[in-house]
């Protein structure tokens, strides 16, 4: 008799997503009931969010499935010197982002009720052209984004739920027989579209309210999963010292428990760059915006690079452990952690786990995103050229929210058409070097008085046209590769962003030195003078 | 949002930098020693500086924290040339 369906064990970690996503929904339809109506509680929560909820939603937004996934698969080819090139170096700059320019933002934010980077920065450099510069830019930057995330939720859920429906969805090899690794999983148009719909549905309800509270029930999801997946794997393995010993046994594999030969001393060091980049996300300017106080942001400065490691540092072991126990000759080692589990742990729950796991790091960053993307369309474009005053809140929120499905559908499209040939994980280091470049700008904004226009101008075109080049030559190079392998560019054994970062600040510096200053007023506005009081007696 | 920093505020900075250049480890950079049977050694360095990161973070909130910021942001705007609040 033919049957859509596999055993029961075949379908547990479909209904374990399936929960993970149900709850999801019901999240989504607490936080319309929880909304007040108003544009500033659709975009930036009324700023009323404090410090528990602020940590896990800007934690959750920054850490996206290459925290779970790639971090493993980096692990599995390079070794253990992906934790400081990327986890460590986040812990320390992250928070300094935070603690630097976070706050800062947060304050003018509050003080003059901005709601987007361009509203901010338009006005900081009385330059509207700044403004209409900047968000084709930023959009562009968060678009590959957005794909890495939703072309990523894709290939995870296919190998994740595969026997499940073998006779609606058959994926056979060349010879004709079942592929075992995906055959009757749900095929990632699928799962991309479950994915989109359901981050559409609860940021469409409850807007960024709905993100940030998705945000913390899904960082607790992927904090769990990576834990879990340690300890049990572990077991697996023999023991925590069993599975390490087994790597160091290895005649190749051994390589993996040092950095010698798998990074060089400039590319690890000038990875730093990188972290830079939540400095201009848009995703997370708006985050910043919904804090209650300033210090709200306190418990997110300090436990950040803690919760980093909680994530990381597990799946790093994880991938130097796949080294040990399947040799270092697997193609494609974004897979690794689905191999671990599948097929050493066969716990159909925790297979189901590890993908709601993967689909939580990838959603919490994917709902932060679409939002932004809305609300930057509405306040930058419609709302800036028509009028603020010719909208009100109620038909302000129903333009973000069609900007919103737009963007979606616009996203899973694209995602369709380039799910194949893409490097998904490449694309993500490109994004934030474009972002990171764009760092000098959120820094002399804030701290530079004689930073100009003209600066800012040059700034953001001198970054567009070096990330642009740069890129292209580099996505050109990968087309040479066979899919799953990806070799980092490197340009005199450093990172792009280093040339990319270097371009950006002598434009700005530059050009800002050789133009007129801002306005005496606008200076006054984001430079205000403060009481002798409030320096004598600092809160702590 | 720009007055004189407070003696400590140089202390956190001197910190950071610090434990920026402490970053790039490089007496363990062939090391493969497991920690405990259990952690490459030089991954548990760089799990311990995340934490050590974090620490730098807490001193920096309680005693570099910049709290005339908040009391800024929570005026009232008065001048024409400042937008409304929202």
């Amino acid at each position: 008799m033919t049957s859509l369906a596999a055993s029961t064990a075949d379908l547990t970690p479909l209904l374990v997503i399936c929960g993970y996503m149900s709850l999801l929904v019901v999240l989504g339809i607490t936080t319309a009931r929880l909304f007040k109506g108003t544009a500033a509680d659709y975009f930036v929560v009324s700023r009323s969010v404090g410090s528990f909820f602020m940590l896990m939603s800007i934690f959750g937004t920054t850490m996206t499935g290459f925290a779970i996934v790639g971090s493993s698969g980096k692990a599995y080819s390079t070794g253990i010197g992906v934790y400081g090139l990327m986890a460590s170096w986040s812990g320390l700059i992250h928070s300094a982002c935070f603690f630097l320019i976070g706050i800062r933002m947060w304050a003018v934010g509050k003080r003059y009720g901005y709601m987007t980077q361009c509203e901010y920065f338009r006005e900081r450099f009385e330059s509207p052209a700044l403004g209409y510069i900047l968000f084709p830019i930023l959009v562009l930057l968060v678009i590959p984004y957005l794909l890495v995330g939703v072309i990523g939720a894709g290939k995870a859920i296919q190998p994740i739920t595969s026997g499940a429906f073998p006779d609606l969805f058959p994926v056979l090899r060349p010879d004709g027989t079942p592929n075992p690794a995906l055959h009757g999983g749900i095929p990632p148009w699928l799962g991309m579209l479950a994915v989109c719909l359901i981050v559409l549905f609860y940021v469409f309800a409850g807007g960024l309210r709905g993100a940030v509270w998705a945000n913390v029930f899904q960082t607790l999801v992927f904090m769990a999963t990576g834990i879990v997946a340690f300890f049990i794997i572990a077991n697996r393995l023999g023991g925590l010292q069993a599975a390490s010993q087994a790597v160091a046994d290895h005649a190749d594999a051994s390589a993996r428990l040092a950095r010698t030969g798998q990074i060089g001393y400039a590319q690890f060091f000038t990875y730093c760059l990188i972290p830079l980049s939540v400095g201009m996300f848009p995703h997370l300017f708006q985050h910043w915006l919904t804090a209650r106080h300033a210090r709200s942001f306190k418990l997110t400065v300090v436990a950040h690079p803690i919760c980093i490691a909680i994530v990381w540092a597990p799946c790093i072991m994880i991938g130097i452990w796949a080294a040990g126990k399947f040799g270092t000759n697997i193609p494609d080692a974004n897979t690794v952690l689905g191999r671990m589990v599948n097929q050493l742990v066969h716990l159909p729950w925790l297979s189901g786990l590890l993908g709601a796991g993967i689909l939580a790091a990838i959603m919490s960053s994917l709902d932060s995103q679409f939002m932004c993307i809305g609300t930057m369309f509405t306040r930058d474009i419609v709302v800036r050229v028509v009028g603020k005053h010719r909208f009100t809140d109620r038909e302000m929120i129903w333009l973000a929210r069609g900007f919103i499905v737009a963007i979606v559908a616009v996203t899973y499209v694209l995602a369709l058409l380039l799910q194949k040939g893409t490097h998904v994980f490449d694309l993500g280091v490109w994004c934030f070097s474009g972002f990171a470049s764009l760092f000098p700008l959120a820094f002399v904004a804030v701290y530079w008085r004689r930073a100009t226009k003209a600066g800012a101008i040059a700034c953001v075109v001198t970054t567009a046209v070096v990330w642009t080049a740069l890129f292209v030559h580099d996505m050109i190079e990968k087309q040479k590769l066979p899919p799953g392998q990806d070799e980092e560019l490197l340009i005199a054994g450093l990172m792009p962003v280093t040339f990319i970062f270097a371009a950006s600040v002598a434009s700005l510096v530059i050009v800002s030195l050789l133009t007129r200053p801002p306005a005496t007023a606008t200076l006054g506005k984001f430079f205000p003078a403060l009481t002798p009081e409030a320096e004598s007696n600092p809160r702590g | 949002m720009d007055k004189p920093p407070h003696p400590s505020r140089h202390v956190i900075w001197l910190a950071f930098w610090l434990l920026f250049l402490l970053h790039q480890d490089v007496w363990f950079w062939s090391d493969r020693t497991l920690v405990l049977g259990v952690v490459p050694i030089g991954l548990a360095y760089h799990v311990g500086y995340s934490f050590a990161a974090a620490t730098l973070w807490y001193a920096a909130t309680r005693w570099a924290w910049p709290s005339e910021i908040e009391d800024w942001a929570e005026m009232p705007t008065t001048s024409a040339t400042e937008g409304p609040r929202s």
